[in-house]
């Protein structure tokens, strides 16, 4: 039997994040989420906010990535992600503080001011964190 | 000849400022380290970066992003980092004169804009009255990606909107802690990336396009460039200010050696004197 699994790296401008053989991911496109299975054809894409999964075996772990890109080869996956942090690395309490800000002074700024984006980003942001290391076991 | 308190005195404030410099090596010394783990955290973004675009920038049409559009050279913009504090060698001088050098060879009809990071270049160019678009301070004590991502944004920003054609950044190379080499690398326009012979060339789906990606992607690309030249220009500084600290406090070693021989002969020259004196008060009373 062919060998199923292929190797994802997970890089920031900081560090290398992960290196690890996976069975398959799903990660957040700008355009929606989409999953890999080995053996995917070639495929690039730029990230959004959102949860990458990835599966060893039975296992699922989860990170938490903000904007960036993913390069999609057969046999191997490469995110360069702007932010990324792994389920047992997040700070809880920083997300809950962050995101408590970012509604309220989404309750304070119209739709078409220009920090309007800016600050929803970072409600998902802490959101997305929140809910990533809701799924640490 | 000075007195025996005269050279005792120098020799304590030699001591002193000996123990400064011995002080601040080892303070460069962990600072070093710790630079040069970042700058191989930072690399395998860096090199996946290169890869990325290097594979991109064989298939797509350079017309196809302002950024890899080359234009005459009209206005020339240096982006130059310095360090914030001296009593680092050459390291800064190294760098000026770069700069200094490509101010001079500019070529006929071309404007020369700089930016600066780093205190010492800006003391520099300031005084002299060279054309100093933007400035940066203190943002390499602990440098992170955000101001790096600044720096970045601004540049590409002003090239955007076509402010200037070319941007060349001067920068220390961190070899090792004893071999930093000047480097002038241009940034902008982006130029394709020479891919291995035996590269496989593997055709993308793009999503949500090619064009879009590539707006993402190049503006990402320059800051990543600046952000491992400040890394690298740290790791630089700390080197040198490491190097020279090292020779500070062995001239102030040599200097208490000479300074003790010194003492000690004017010692023995009172011993002897005063014996002299002793014998000769003997004699007398003969």
């Amino acid at each position: 039997m062919a060998d199923k699994s292929f190797h994802l790296e997970i890089v920031t401008p900081r560090r290398l994040v992960l290196s690890e053989k996976v069975d398959e991911i799903t990660a957040p496109g700008e355009l929606g989420e989409f999953g890999v299975l080995p053996g995917h054809i070639p495929f690039f894409s730029t990230l959004g906010i959102g949860e990458v999964m990835y599966r060893q075996g039975e296992k699922k772990r989860y990170v938490a990535v903000s904007w960036g890109f993913a390069e999609i080869l057969a046999d191997k996956v490469t995110i360069l992600a702007e932010i990324a942090e792994l389920d047992t690395e997040i700070d809880v309490e920083r997300a809950k503080r962050k995101k408590e800000i970012a509604e309220e002074k989404l309750k304070t700024l119209g739709a078409d001011h220009k920090d309007y984006l800016k600050v929803k980003a970072s409600l998902d942001k802490a959101m997305t964190r929140m809910i990533v290391a809701g799924r640490r076991m | 000849m000075p007195s025996l308190k005269d050279i005792r005195k120098r020799i304590a404030s030699v001591k002193s400022t000996q123990q400064i410099t011995k002080a601040m090596k080892m303070v460069a010394a962990a600072k070093l380290r710790r630079a040069q783990e970042n700058i191989t955290a930072a690399r395998p973004y860096a090199d996946k970066m290169r890869e990325v675009i290097g594979s991109l920038s064989i298939r797509v049409n350079p017309h196809h992003h302002p950024l890899l559009v080359k234009r005459e050279v009209k206005r020339r913009e240096i982006l130059m980092i310095t360090s914030d504090r001296g009593l680092c060698g050459g390291y800064n001088q190294n760098i000026i004169r770069e700069v200094t050098h490509l101010l001079r060879d500019t070529e006929e009809g071309v404007e020369v804009q700089l930016n600066i990071v780093g205190r010492k270049g800006l003391d520099y160019f300031k005084r002299r009255d060279y054309p100093i678009r933007k400035e940066y301070k203190n943002i390499l004590g602990d440098t992170d990606y955000k101001a790096a991502a600044e720096v970045g944004k601004d540049i590409v920003a002003a090239y955007e909107a076509d402010e200037l054609d070319e941007l060349i950044m001067v920068y220390n190379h961190f070899r090792s802690a004893i071999s930093q080499v000047v480097t002038v690398q241009k940034l902008l326009p982006i130029e394709p990336i020479p891919v291995p012979e035996d590269a496989v060339v593997t055709e993308y789906i793009y999503e949500p396009s090619e064009s879009a990606i590539l707006n993402q992607l190049l503006p990402r690309y320059v800051q990543v460039q600046i952000y491992r030249a400040m890394l690298e220009a740290l790791a630089s500084e700390f080197g040198a200010r490491m190097t020279a600290m090292e020779s500070a406090t062995n001239n102030a070693s040599e200097m208490i050696d000479r300074l003790t021989l010194e003492m000690n002969r004017a010692r023995q020259a009172a011993i002897t004197k005063e014996l002299m004196e002793i014998v000769g008060g003997a004699e007398a009373l003969k």
